[in-house]
């Protein structure tokens, strides 16, 4: 690594409190990277390393000592004797009340799904002790997007994490996702909301599917249980830029 | 002073239905009718999903028999692709498809169906059960248990999984087989024939004790259908659709899947959710057909394992080429365990069985697609059709269980007839009305309720409503 000659202050250095254990860290970290660099677990499903922030599954709330609010810590930033808390009863019950809402809000039928066993909400719930929905479901009637020749977008099991439309504006350069619509009404679009195949902006390279955490994007052809995305080429392709 | 005896549900099957049997004046049956009380809607919601989902989403349809709706999705999506599958992909899922038959066929015999044998239909209910088997006969109740295990764990070995397994996909299998596993699976087989032909000699020491039950159990005159291979030997995954008379005589024969429509119309009849099917050009009902073990051991010339076809050379002795008695479906369900054992063992000893080769990719090149296989039960068809961009627009499925429907109907008032007398109602009465039921070994729900016993009340009420008799199994 070669340092940049236009010097940056030097990053102040911090010391908070994580779970009842004293860490260190730069000014500018998000309270989710400094637990994470000390191995203390907080779960997320529309973070991922290498895309900007989103801070929109909420799934990563934690608390601070001194506030009765709830923070994304994916979106926080570490200040000087922060008191954080990542595992209680609350923050569980939120996390567990997420993730039913977002299993009662489309269809996912993880039984027949081809992210079955592969899918990062279903290993979630699992991980979280999720074993039913109190909520009722949904049930939408929503439409699957097969027109594009290789990939496939099947609206009824998009959490709406964005990860695709970030990494498609952001990686690839090439912007063809987007969100359309507010709450519940929020969809991932190609373009101008144009079939798949109609997008020319395009380029088929198949970041969106390989990044989204569930079965809603996935490879033409596959069958249930087959759609396990290959993430590898996404903190390659970020420390190739950065550096 | 007419009266409605009705059962509901009916039990030792694997689903939900209710009987109603309706007297007339004299107290004799007038007419009695099985009523198929649940509404799956299988065909209505797939629609608008991939096909590659297919088989996978179809073999929901049951819990017992997934392994049949899988091979017959599977094949109407290998139609949708427009490929020919790799003979070890075909050979794989008929390994598949043949343990699933040994599992549901062990199921049916022993834990279903035994219990009315050995006790006699007349015998206290509370202990005419598989759990009285394991008391008084643990080991014909083990037999059964572990044949059912044997059928399993193919599956599972298979598959990766005893029920539901994804494995089966369009255009092939999703993996080959390893020699390990096939190890396994051929480790199995001699204990398996050995309990199959411990059963058949049991039940062919017992079957002529019953002479009542099988002039009055579904015995009548129908067609008969069932798949045959090239040679006209016993078939079910792939081969021709056979329809023959009721004497075993060829009536028409077709491989192009597509054709079913030329022989087959569904007709429907509103006190039952279940359609009734019937060969086309006889009418409805007239075209009353049957499938299943009874119909594809009449329709075969033999089967083409040596322990299979003696059997068959014994029952066909017995009986004759085409018995009429749907009381024999027990007796050809031991048949086809017996073949389904031997053929899994001549499967599985063919070198190409470890071939990589398991699975033809393609995409979707045709929007219509139809594929026919033989479930346990009986022919099973599904027939889809999609969009040019694989999702689907219509779906057309003939249950296995469906095509007996006409013969379950009448089959119920013949044993009425012969055995409900309306003076006085006894629980053996209307098990033999059951059981009758059970002979088709019928998957109503495709449910995984193998085993309820279902509370079942009968009332038998006069004209003001007066309860004049009930019985119940609470």
């Amino acid at each position: 690594m070669t340092m940049s000659p236009t010097t940056k202050p030097p990053a102040e250095s911090l010391t908070l409190t994580i779970d009842g254990k004293d860490v260190s860290c730069r000014s500018g970290q998000t309270i989710l990277d400094v637990a994470r660099e000390n191995d203390i677990d907080i779960p997320t499903l529309c973070q991922l390393d290498g895309l900007t922030t989103w801070g929109g599954c909420r799934l990563c709330l934690v608390e601070i000592a001194g506030s009765s609010k709830l923070f994304a810590s994916c979106a926080t930033q570490c200040t000087e004797g922060m008191n954080i808390t990542t595992q209680s009863d609350r923050l569980l019950n939120y996390r567990r009340m997420i993730l039913e809402m977002l299993f009662s809000e489309r269809n996912h039928i993880c039984a027949v799904c081809v992210s079955n066993g592969h899918c990062e909400l279903q290993s979630m719930a699992q991980k979280l002790g999720v074993t039913h929905i109190h909520l009722p479901y949904r049930y939408p009637k929503l439409t699957v997007d097969s027109s594009q020749d290789r990939f496939r977008l099947d609206h009824n099991r998009c959490i709406l994490c964005s990860r695709c439309v970030r990494v498609c504006g952001e990686i690839e350069g090439a912007h063809t996702k987007d969100l359309k619509g507010r709450g519940i009404k929020t969809f991932v679009i190609n373009d101008l909301d144009q079939p798949w195949a109609d997008a020319k902006s395009c380029t088929t390279c198949g970041k969106c599917v390989h990044v989204c955490p569930v079965g809603a994007l996935t490879e033409r052809g596959t069958a249930v249980s087959e759609m396990a995305k290959r993430r590898a080429f996404l903190p390659y392709l970020t420390s190739m830029r950065e550096h | 002073m007419s009266k409605t005896i009705t059962i509901d549900g009916v039990t030792r099957i694997e689903g939900h239905a209710r009987i109603t049997i309706d007297l007339n004046d004299q107290g004799r049956v007038h007419d009695a009718k099985f009523h198929v009380t649940q509404f799956r809607g299988f065909e209505k919601f797939v629609e608008g999903r991939p096909l590659t989902e297919m088989p996978s989403v179809m073999a929901r349809i049951c819990g017992i028999c997934p392994v049949s709706h899988l091979m017959a999705s599977a094949k109407a999506c290998d139609e949708l692709l427009s490929v020919e599958i790799p003979p070890t992909a075909a050979n794989l899922r008929r390994v598949m498809n043949l343990a699933q038959l040994v599992q549901s066929h062990a199921l049916s015999f022993f834990h279903l169906s035994s219990p009315d044998l050995l006790y006699g239909f007349d015998a206290d209910p509370a202990t005419r059960n598989i759990f009285g088997l394991i008391n008084t006969h643990p080991e014909f109740a083990k037999d059964g248990i572990l044949l059912r295990k044997f059928g399993q764990e193919i599956i599972q070995i298979l598959g990766g999984k005893k029920i539901h397994p994804a494995w089966v996909v369009p255009g092939g299998v999703s993996e080959p087989l390893t020699a390990e596993r096939r190890e396994k699976i051929i480790a199995g087989i001699p204990d398996a024939l050995d309990r199959a032909k411990r059963a058949a000699t049991w039940l062919y020491s017992t079957f002529e004790k019953f002479p009542n039950e099988e002039a009055a159990f579904a015995n009548f005159p129908t067609m008969f259908a069932g798949l045959v291979t090239p040679q006209g030997n016993i078939e079910h995954y792939d081969g021709a659709l056979r329809f023959a008379d009721n004497t075993g005589k060829l009536v028409a024969e077709f491989t192009n899947p597509y054709q079913y429509r030329d022989y087959i119309s569904e007709a429907t009849e509103n006190f039952s959710f279940l359609k009734s099917p019937f060969f086309k050009s006889k009418g409805y009902p007239d075209g009353i057909y049957r499938v299943g073990p009874l119909a594809r051991v009449i329709l075969a010339e033999k089967c083409g394992t040596p322990l299979a076809d003696a059997e068959l050379k014994r029952f066909r002795e017995k009986l004759g080429r085409a018995p009429a008695s749907s009381f024999h479906y027990h007796w050809a369900r031991l048949i086809e365990i017996l073949h389904a054992i031997e053929k899994i063992g001549e499967l599985m000893n063919d070198p190409d069985i470890l071939s990589p080769r398991v699975r033809a990719r393609a995409r979707p090149n045709r929007n219509e697609g139809v594929g026919i296989s033989e479930a346990p039960r009986g022919t099973l068809i599904h027939h889809y059709k999609i969009d040019d961009q694989g999702q689907m627009r219509w779906a057309n499925m003939i249950i296995a269980t469906g095509n007996n429907n006409l013969a379950m109907n009448r089959g119920v008032k013949q044993v009425a007839e012969r055995f409900v007398n309306g003076d006085k109602l006894t629980e053996g009465m209307l098990n033999r009305v059951e059981a009758v039921i059970r002979c088709f070994d019928p998957c109503l729900s495709c449910s995984t309720h193998a085993l309820g016993q279902m509370p079942m009340i009968v009332e038998l009420r006069g004209p003001n409503g007066e309860l004049l008799d009930e019985i119940r199994r609470d």
